[in-house]
């Protein structure tokens, strides 16, 4: 019968679940002084290899941990063990993004009273893990040269969520179509507060500005600390 | 692609509703989605058609309202419509300024369910 329908108001964001797991991440890794970054990209833009980088610039000044993310494979994981750093590898099957339920599992396996940062390498990909607080404190993607300036306009969400943007394998500019410019107007523009790096994980060029970034920001969160 | 793990949330979100008060049925789902997240509406379905077999959400049917990408110029305060797949650049529609803010297209939320 008609009349027996109702109408229910609920008005509940559909990822409230992931976002509230997500905060209670952060109050945890909060306790613990441990400052968790969330690395984007679409495969092969260098996640990777920045983490490497990143790792071998810091692993003297902070104790660093690292949760692999990416497909199903434990070459990630391993390339960045023998950095000398622990790593989690995540399996997650044909899984296109990470969420914060899987960050909450790997971080049971680490050992948290002992670091101070923690990168996640999430799923090369770059329009699902824009969607999901994976309970980081920054958000950087990496764009590689050869993926083209065009990519805003492509998938504006990543790039509105990001902190950071690193262009990566600027060693391929001069033979690439690549309008660096360009680029930058397209991603001021949909997000002016965004920070752009310029750097090469093969040449090494700009990872010093990249980690010099990364360091004050650590040192702005330890700073915050209510518990000092 | 992430469309699985969306309609996860959706059906969990619709039953706890519904248990509260007292449905028997749930017939149609009113969803407000932001242009700018990627979903495509017959995955959202198809995916919770299989989801919601044997629960009381069987056979609902998925409304989804699409919200337009909104931004708001930061130099004249007025608020403008953006296609962004179809612009190369997000300019004011008012003032022609180019620092402006995202206001509205990245909503994701379940308005109201229709239950008998």
């Amino acid at each position: 019968m008609m009349a027996d329908i109702r109408l229910i108001e609920i008005r509940e964001d559909i990822l409230s679940d992931n976002k509230n797991l997500a905060d209670e991440i952060r109050e945890v890794l909060r306790s613990h002084h441990v400052f968790l970054l969330n690395l984007m990209a679409s495969p092969g833009g260098g996640k990777t290899s920045l983490i490497v980088h990143t790792v071998r610039e810091l692993k003297n000044v902070f104790r660093i941990g690292v949760i692999e993310g990416d497909i199903d494979s434990v070459i990630d994981a391993e390339r960045v063990s023998r950095e000398g750093v622990p790593a989690v590898q995540l399996k997650t099957g044909g899984f296109c993004h990470l969420d914060a339920s899987m960050i909450d599992m790997a971080l049971k396996e680490m050992d948290l009273g002992n670091l101070d940062l923690i990168m996640i390498e999430n799923i090369g990909n770059l329009v699902c893990p824009a969607e999901f607080d994976t309970g980081a404190i920054k958000n950087v993607m990496i764009l590689s040269v050869p993926e083209g300036d065009d990519k805003p306009l492509k998938y504006p969400l990543m790039f509105s969520v990001c902190d950071v943007l690193l262009v990566n394998k600027i060693d391929y500019l001069n033979v690439a179509d690549f309008d660096m410019n360009a680029l930058k107007d397209r991603v001021f523009n949909l997000n002016p507060k965004i920070k752009i790096f310029e750097v090469s994980c093969k040449t090494g060029e700009g990872i010093q500005m990249w980690v010099r970034w990364l360091t004050e920001e650590m040192n702005v969160y330890a700073k915050e600390d209510p518990a000092g | 692609m992430h469309e699985l793990a969306v309609t996860e949330s959706i059906l969990g979100i619709v039953i706890k509703h519904a248990a509260k008060n007292q449905v028997k049925k749930v017939l149609s789902i009113s969803l407000k989605i932001g242009e700018l997240t990627d979903l495509v509406d017959e995955w959202v379905q198809h995916y919770f058609n299989y989801l919601s077999k044997d629960t009381i959400a069987e056979g609902a049917i998925l409304k989804i309202e699409r919200s337009p990408v909104v931004f708001q110029c930061t130099d004249c305060n007025k608020a403008f419509p953006v296609f962004l797949k179809e612009s190369g650049k997000i300019i004011c529609f008012h003032c022609n300024s180019t620092r402006v803010t995202l206001v509205s297209g990245r909503e994701f939320f379940i308005k109201h369910i229709e239950v008998v």
